[in-house]
């Protein structure tokens, strides 16, 4: 068997809460394989968003490791967060999250600028995920100028620019309505077929079963779609 | 090479970040010009003022060196009780390091040339005034030795006199009327400018021994000496000093003398003094409209929250927000600057057109002002952008 891309190993994390300690995840572990489509599913409060924010090296954990790609990175610093968040990991979010001035084709290179990628380089790479997803002739629009299924594609662009093993969406349908988010769904499918390794954060049963494997968040424990503890939790 | 290509690149992304935070300014184009006339007013005052000054301080020079080189100037201020006469006056000459002087016996006059009159100061000289006082002569001749050994009732003309007087025809040869009394015009002088609430043209220039008799006085009031040399200067004007002294002990209230140089010395110092508190205060409305920025760039900061979560998720590092923030405080100065130096060039014209003020304008210091403008939003804009920096990107995610 191959590595895993994704590696988790007892996370836990505790929030205060006024004197309250909030177990927030509790023991949890995770493996993601190369070439997986993965749905995380849970109600809101369940832990969801700060598990996300530590797949996507947002945040670290208090105990626990995580190997993403082959690399420790619960313990590093805020700016090697940054880089491994521009190279391993390509966010899509609910509410699409593109910059109101940059137009489409300048959003999507926005994670090359960063990787120091020179401008005709840049272009380049940003046209083709901007074709990949069939948005080649808004290149030039402004985000305002665009649907939302149409930001949605260019976010899923900007996402895919830095060829990153890994697409995090965070409930990527969330704003969009039935017909639109089948169509992202199938995008991302698309994409999954090509090799891309897919996370999708959702609370919507509709999205989370077309993807290979569903993973159940609750009270800050994993469990696999079937019921079983995917997380093992500190009873011993 | 591989250097070259590096700073290829950095300058690369530099101007790609200016032309991002080009786009962010004009996104809100009216707030923008309100933080950038903090620094606009301030770069143009700097500017104008310092203009201001350095042009007054050219002015009273040039006013200065047009009294002629190496001057003393000996004023009888009471000409009752210091009676200089015309053979005292040339005892002077004996001292060392005295290469010409020239006595004066002055008053106001009455002028006339048929039916046009004005009223002029009198100078009444010798020959050797032309050179002390370092004075054109326009048409025809100066005074000589001559006319003041023979009394001659001829008259050079100051360039407004013969103006006045003659209008455009040449009075060189023409007779004129000085208090009653016929004078040949042998002379007309260059124009030579006020100085210091004199004006210079507004003069008749008539043969010493000639003036002496004309306005009743005998006595010395103005007595110029010129110093071989700059060098020498200090210690003639002692010499000088010391044989008044001897004249005329216990008066020294009665007359004066002055040096050229040390009048010179002391406006220049209180020119550059003004010149200086103009800059500061200038100053101080520049560092006011750097506060401007640095309240603008700190609203930009909190709205922008979201933006810069968004550029950290997808892998900005401190330093790209930082430098982010940073460039677009300077663009937003840096522009201001511009604009304040071409404001300040223009206000400057027409102060000097309208209100005939003497400005001068210089490279260095709309260089200085533009730079200070920069140095000012770079500064400011530093406590702004590590606020934005340090951001957290979950919370600056999660920001309404």
């Amino acid at each position: 068997m191959t590595t895993p891309i994704i590696e988790i190993e007892n996370m836990t994390k505790t929030y205060q809460l006024g004197g309250d300690v909030v177990h927030v995840l509790s023991n949890v572990s995770l493996r993601i394989e190369k070439g997986d489509f993965l749905a995380i599913v849970g109600p809101s409060g369940s832990g969801k968003s700060t598990f996300m924010n530590m797949l996507g090296c947002l945040d670290r954990p208090d105990s626990g490791s995580y190997f993403l790609d082959g690399r420790e990175i619960a313990r590093l610093n805020d700016n090697e967060l940054a880089v491994i968040r521009n190279e391993k990991i390509g966010f899509i979010f609910q509410n699409f999250y593109l910059l109101p001035r940059l137009t489409a084709l300048e959003n999507v290179e926005l994670p090359l600028l960063y990787r120091g990628v020179k401008t005709k380089e840049r272009q380049k790479k940003a046209y083709e995920c901007l074709e990949q997803v069939g948005l080649l002739e808004r290149a030039h629009h402004l985000p305002s100028q665009l649907s939302g299924g149409q930001q949605q594609r260019v976010a899923i662009a900007r996402a895919l620019v830095g060829n990153p093993p890994i697409l995090l969406a965070d409930e990527p349908t969330g704003a969009l309505d039935s017909k639109t988010s089948q169509e992202i769904i199938n995008i991302m499918k698309g994409l999954n077929e090509q090799g891309h390794t897919i996370i999708i954060i959702t609370h919507d049963w509709e999205v989370a079963k077309q993807a290979k494997r569903i993973v159940r968040i609750q009270d800050g424990h994993l469990f696999e779609s079937r019921g079983d503890l995917v997380g093992i939790s500190s009873v011993d | 090479m591989d250097i070259y290509l590096k700073a290829g690149v950095i300058s690369l992304e530099f101007l790609q970040s200016i032309k991002m935070a080009m786009r962010s300014i004009q996104g809100n184009k009216l707030r923008s010009f309100l933080t950038m006339l903090g620094i606009i007013i301030g770069v143009s005052s700097v500017i104008v003022l310092i203009s201001i000054g350095q042009g007054s301080s050219k002015a009273v020079t040039e006013q200065i060196n047009q009294l002629g080189t190496n001057l003393l100037t000996v004023n009888v201020m009471n000409s009752d009780i210091v009676k200089l006469t015309v053979e005292d006056a040339e005892k002077f000459r004996k001292i060392a390091g005295v290469k010409d002087l020239a006595p004066v016996v002055s008053g106001r006059v009455n002028v006339r040339n048929g039916n046009t009159s004005t009223q002029v100061s009198l100078i009444g000289t010798t020959a050797s005034y032309e050179t002390v006082r370092d004075v054109q002569v326009n048409q025809g001749r100066f005074l000589s030795d001559i006319d003041v050994d023979y009394r001659q009732k001829i008259a050079v003309l100051g360039a407004n006199t013969a103006q006045t007087l003659f209008g455009i025809d040449n009075p060189v040869g023409q007779y004129i009327q000085v208090d009653g009394t016929s004078f040949k015009v042998v002379g007309v002088l260059a124009s030579k400018g006020g100085s210091m609430g004199q004006s210079g043209d507004d003069v008749i220039l008539l043969p010493l021994s000639t003036a002496q008799r004309l306005i009743k006085n005998t006595n010395v009031q103005t007595l110029y000496i010129q110093g071989k040399n700059a060098e020498q200067l200090d210690w003639v004007m002692a010499e000088v000093e010391r044989t008044l002294m001897r004249m005329f002990p216990d008066h020294q209230d009665s007359y004066s003398v002055f040096n050229q140089q040390d009048l010179m010395d002391t406006m220049s110092s209180v020119t550059s003094t003004m010149t200086m508190m103009l800059g500061g205060i200038a100053g101080i409305s520049l560092l006011v409209g750097g506060i401007g920025i640095m309240n603008i760039m700190l609203v930009s900061v909190s709205e922008r929250t979201r933006e810069i979560g968004i550029r950290k998720a997808i892998g900005a590092k401190r330093k790209d927000i930082l430098l982010q923030f940073l460039i677009e405080a300077s663009v937003l100065s840096a522009f201001g600057g511009v604009i304040g130096i071409a404001l300040g060039l223009a206000v400057g014209q027409v102060l000097s057109k309208a209100i005939g003020l003497s400005v001068s304008y210089s490279v260095s210091v709309s260089l200085v002002a533009f730079l200070f403008s920069l140095a000012v939003g770079i500064v400011f804009g530093v406590f702004p952008a590590s606020k934005a920096a340090k951001l957290d990107p979950i919370r600056a995610l999660r920001y309404d």
